[in-house]
Order: C-alpha cells, then sequence, then structure tokens
C-alpha cells in the first residue's frame, strides 16, 4: 500500500487545496469587478450628469458662439445631424469594399499569398492610431482640395472614418463567412449553383447576423471618433442647408465635446456635457443591438 | 509483374472504349486516378456504371470511395492540392476536359451527402432553390410536391413547409436533402454514405425511396454497410486498399471487383471480397 490511510470523504476547509480555491476565487473575482468598473462609472457619471441637461432645445438647436451670451449656448443638433452624415458617408464607402473584401477572403481566397497579405494589411490597419487616418486624409484630400476644391469638409471626415471602419468589416464578415459550414457551400454546389448564386443566396444570409455585427460594432467606433475629424470634418455650428454643405466643414458630437468642453464658460460645458449623453447612448444602443442581433441570428434558433 | 498489369490495364481500357457507346452506360470511369497533393488516394479505376440502376461502392475506411464517387460530379474541384488523371466519362463527354462547365455536371449529376446538409431556409424553400438556380419555370408548388413524395417525406412535413428545414429530424433532413436533389432533375444520383448519420427506421426509409427512385435516376452510393448494399443495389464495386510502398502507412485505393451484387455477394471472384464480405476485416 502506497497510500497510508483511507481519507475521510467529506469536505475539509481547512486543506491547503481548498483554501488556494476559495482565494484565488476571491481574488479574481475582485479584479473581474475592478475591470468593470470605470466603464459603470464613465456611462453611470455621463448619464447622470449630461442628462440633466437634455431638453428639446439643445438637442434642436444650433450652438452660440462660446462668449457671445453667457446663459444660453444654444444647443448641439447640427453636431448630431454631422455626426449622422459622417458615419453615413463613412458606412457607404467602408461597408461595401469591407464586406466585399471579406467575401473575397473567405470565399475566393482562402490561402493564398494575395490573401494572406490581405488580412496582414487589415489587421495593421485595425492598428493604426486614429489620428494618424486624420493626418492622412488631410494630407491627401484637405489640403489638395482635390475634392472640388473644398478643403475641410463632412465628406473627407466620412472618409477617414471609413478607414477606421474598414478593418473590423473586412475581419469580421471573413469570420463570419469562415464559421458557415462547408456542409452548406457543398449543399449549393450539389445542387448545380454557381459560386455567385452560393455566396448571395446561402453564406452570405447564413453569415449576416454576425456580419451585421461587426458593421454596428466598427459604426459605433467611427462616430465616437475625435481626433481624424479634427484633421477633416473641422467644426461648424450651423446646420446643412443643402446637399452641397457636405464639401464645408461640418460640426460633429465628439469635435464639439472637445471644443466645448475646454471653454472657460459655463454654458458651453453644459453642452459638451449634453454631447456625451447623446454619444453614449448611440454607443451603447449600437452595441446592445449588436449584441441581439447576434443572439437572435439564423442558426441560433430554428428561424427562416 | 509490372509489365502483365499494364496488358490488363490496356485490355479494360480497350473494352471501356467500345463501351462508351453502349446507351445503357451512365459513366463510365476510365484509368481514374486521383492524388492529393502528392499522395495517391485511388489508382486505375475503371467502372462502367449502368443507366437506371442502383450501384453501391463497399469498401473498408479510407479506401476512396468517396473520393471516387466525388469525382463523378466534380465536387473534388473544392478541395486544394486534388488532381485526376485518367478519364469519366458521363454519357459521351469527358467531365473533366477543358471546355467543360463543372457547374453544368453538377446539374445533371446531383449529390446527397453523409451529414444531412439542408440550407437554413424553410423547407419550401430547400426545395425551390435548387429549382430556381436551374432555371426551373414550372409550378414551384407542385414541383415542390413531387419532390417531397418521391422521396418519402412529403406526408410529415406537408404541413410545415414554411418552418425552417432544421426543424426536422435527422432522417426526414436527409430525405429533404433527396428530395432537393431529385426537384432539379438531374440524370444520376450520388449518395455519399447518406445513412451513416441516421438511426435504423430512417435508414430503411431512405431504402425505399432509393427503390422507387430507380425507375427515373440512375444511382451511385457509397456505403459502409454491406447489408445494405445486398439490399440496394444492382451493382457492387469493391474497393480496397493497399500500402504504399515507399512511405510507410500511406494506402493507396484500388477497385477490387465490380459485379451484379448478387455475384459480388454470392460468388465473389477475389479472395479479399469474399474476406470483407464475410467480415474478416474491414
Amino acid at each position: 500500500m502506497n497510500y497510508n490511510t483511507k481519507k475521510n470523504l467529506t469536505f475539509n476547509p481547512s486543506l491547503t487545496r481548498n483554501i488556494g480555491n476559495k482565494a484565488l476565487t476571491i481574488i479574481s473575482s475582485l479584479f473581474a469587478i475592478i475591470s468593470i468598473l470605470p466603464l459603470v462609472l464613465v456611462i453611470s457619471y455621463v448619464l447622470i450628469k449630461g442628462g440633466s441637461y437634455i431638453n428639446l432645445e439643445t438637442l434642436i438647436l444650433e450652438p452660440e458662439p462660446p462668449g457671445d451670451d453667457l446663459l444660453s449656448a444654444g444647443g448641439i443638433g447640427p453636431a448630431i445631424t454631422g455626426t449622422f452624415i459622417m458615419t453615413l458617408i463613412a458606412s457607404i464607402i467602408s461597408i461595401p469594399v469591407g464586406v466585399g473584401g471579406g467575401i473575397y477572403l473567405a470565399e475566393y481566397s482562402k490561402s493564398g499569398k494575395f490573401a494572406k497579405f490581405v488580412r496582414f494589411g487589415s489587421n495593421v490597419l485595425a492598428g493604426v492610431p486614429s489620428i494618424i487616418a486624420g493626418v492622412f486624409i488631410y494630407a491627401l484630400i484637405v489640403s489638395t482640395k482635390i475634392l472640388f476644391g473644398s478643403m475641410f469638409s463632412g465628406i473627407a471626415g466620412g472618409i477617414s472614418l471609413s478607414i477606421l471602419m474598414l478593418p473590423t468589416i473586412i475581419k469580421t464578415t471573413d469570420e463570419a463567412l469562415k464559421l458557415v459550414p462547408d456542409n452548406l457551400r457543398r449543399a449549393a454546389f450539389g445542387v448545380g449553383a454557381s459560386k455567385f448564386t452560393m455566396i448571395s443566396n446561402i453564406t452570405l444570409p447564413a453569415a449576416f447576423s454576425s456580419i451585421s455585427t461587426g458593421i454596428l460594432l466598427a459604426l459605433a467606433r467611427a462616430a465616437g471618433e475625435t481626433a481624424p475629424l479634427i484633421f477633416t470634418a473641422l467644426f461648424s455650428r450651423y446646420y446643412i442647408t443643402s446637399f452641397d454643405d457636405i464639401f464645408y466643414e461640418m460640426g460633429s458630437l465628439s469635435v464639439l465635446i472637445y471644443n466645448f468642453a475646454l471653454e472657460p464658460y459655463e454654458s458651453q460645458n453644459q453642452l459638451a456635457w449634453a454631447a456625451s449623453f447623446i454619444l453614449v447612448v448611440v454607443l451603447l444602443s449600437l452595441n446592445i443591438l449588436s449584441r441581439w442581433i447576434n443572439t437572435h441570428g439564423i442558426f441560433s434558433k430554428n428561424k427562416v | 509483374m509490372k509489365i502483365v498489369n499494364n496488358k490488363m490495364i490496356d485490355k479494360i481500357s480497350q473494352k471501356n472504349k467500345k463501351s462508351i457507346k453502349d446507351s445503357s452506360i451512365s459513366v463510365s470511369l476510365d484509368n481514374v486516378s486521383i492524388k492529393y497533393g502528392n499522395s495517391v488516394a485511388v489508382k486505375n479505376i475503371f467502372c462502367d456504371i449502368k443507366k437506371n440502376q442502383v450501384t453501391s461502392f463497399i469498401g473498408p475506411s479510407g479506401c476512396g470511395k468517396s473520393t471516387v464517387i466525388r469525382a463523378i460530379n466534380r465536387m473534388n474541384d473544392l478541395i486544394e492540392g486534388c488532381e485526376l488523371s485518367g478519364s469519366v466519362i458521363f454519357e459521351g463527354t469527358d467531365i473533366y476536359a477543358k471546355e467543360i462547365d463543372p457547374v453544368e455536371i453538377r446539374r445533371r449529376i446531383g449529390m446527397v451527402f453523409q451529414q444531412p446538409n439542408p440550407f437554413p431556409k424553410s423547407i419550401y424553400e430547400n426545395i425551390a432553390f435548387g429549382a430556381r438556380v436551374n432555371g426551373f419555370r414550372g409550378n414551384m408548388d407542385q414541383l415542390v410536391e413531387e419532390s417531397l413524395t418521391k422521396a418519402a417525406i412529403w406526408d410529415e412535413c406537408k404541413d410545415k413547409l414554411n418552418e425552417s428545414g432544421y426543424s426536422l429530424s435527422g432522417g426526414q433532413q436527409q430525405r429533404l436533402c433527396i428530395a432537393r436533389t431529385i426537384a432539379i432533375e438531374p440524370d444520376v444520383i450520388l449518395m455519399d454514405e447518406p445513412c451513416s448519420a441516421l438511426d435504423p427506421l430512417s435508414t430503411l426509409k431512405i431504402e425505399e425511396t432509393i427503390h422507387e427512385l430507380k425507375r427515373n435516376f440512375t444511382i451511385i452510393i457509397v456505403t459502409h454497410n454491406m447489408q445494405q448494399a445486398n439490399r440496394v443495389s444492382d451493382f457492387t464495386a469493391f474497393f480496397n486498399t493497399e500500402k504504399k510502398g515507399k512511405d510507410l502507412g500511406g494506402k493507396v485505393g484500388f477497385l477490387v471487383e465490380f459485379n451484379k451484387t448478387k455475384n459480388i455477394f454470392n460468388s465473389p471472384k477475389q479472395k479479399s471480397t469474399q474476406d470483407y464480405i464475410s467480415g474478416k476485416f474491414g
């Protein structure tokens, strides 16, 4: 007999392994709580502080120039529409390119050299600081006046945001399509579908929920970016009134926060808080929406 | 030894060339060898598959049955590094000729896979998709009903045509996949171990379906189950493996014997067939 005693089967909390177990559980849950703390604090602070400045006037009025009127600073209406328009422009550019690139990677060139290069490139692009994207578009579009002679413009802002969205969309499309079982591809080929039909009718719909999740997350990131917009769209206090206005400076929530939070005037600071509130609500709901789509996707339940 | 082998192959090859004109032959494999990258999976397959008959491929695992059946409708094109030499003749046409469109081949030679793989669409759409892809212009409702009836699953799903294909059981899903294949009215239906993921009752139903389908289609079925081959097929091809000379562990599949099923099971000519059928290996 190598083991001299038959041990008692009851749980003994004073054993080293049981103490260690408990200690580690406590420590790791403590860190888990700490890691979630900044998020909870930031969001609740912004929601409480910003929420108190939200009213109909703030939402629709144009902001007043700082120092003009000490009692009222107007509203953040143009910034909201500006953010919306610029993310829209960014989506119009990056969704087709990103989804198309992802389809190429996952369906057409699975392990070719070019595909590897594209994958590596989009990973690098994902790590590029957003201010670099801004400076790049500044050098490419703003300083050269290449877009019909306009300099700082909403469209330049949208393009710089699209650079930030692109890698996320390529990557999620690629991953989502790779998760579609090969069985389905064979099934489609088995009934005589061409590759195009197979992708457009079978694999893309099957990956739709994951792809849209990726797009929403990319949107959420783009909507909150400040640095690239400072170099490209600058800021404007006025609503856009015609299509041509996208070729001129455009306001956005994030740049409004950046500008007005540093002003010495209380009323401007309040506008910055209100803008933060709107931004946080939009980002939160985009994230929650993407979650919802992901869990209600095509394979999660017996949905048609 | 080698010379004798080659002579034999030449003889059979010539015999095969004559038989191409034979209109009772649907698919003819003529000296087919298939490589994955550098390793040969199967070599020197000669086989004439008759129209409106059920032909089964049996043999131990890894002998290349599935590889061969996938070669018949160019499914192997999807596997990187897969190469075929020799020729596969479908109704007088070499389907590996350069000018052949694999999509057209797959429309004429349908396939049912090992795992039931309905599309993530409704039962109705599962049938309609293939038909639409193939330019079907008739009455879709009628086609769906006919195909599901032929696949012996109409009664079980007529009330839930708009539900997802995934709401069916495994056996029903497989019959749905058969119905989907029937709907595009191919000439040949390839079945790659269609019952291996199913319970005995579903298997029985699918075998009945196969009997029904024989009237209109040529069927080639790969199976691990010798009793099944005996029950459903008119012709049986027995594949076996041999060790490759150079690298250890590498196996090459080859066709041992191809004959009427009753001959294979009652009076096999080769000893290895006899051994396999009586359960001595495999």
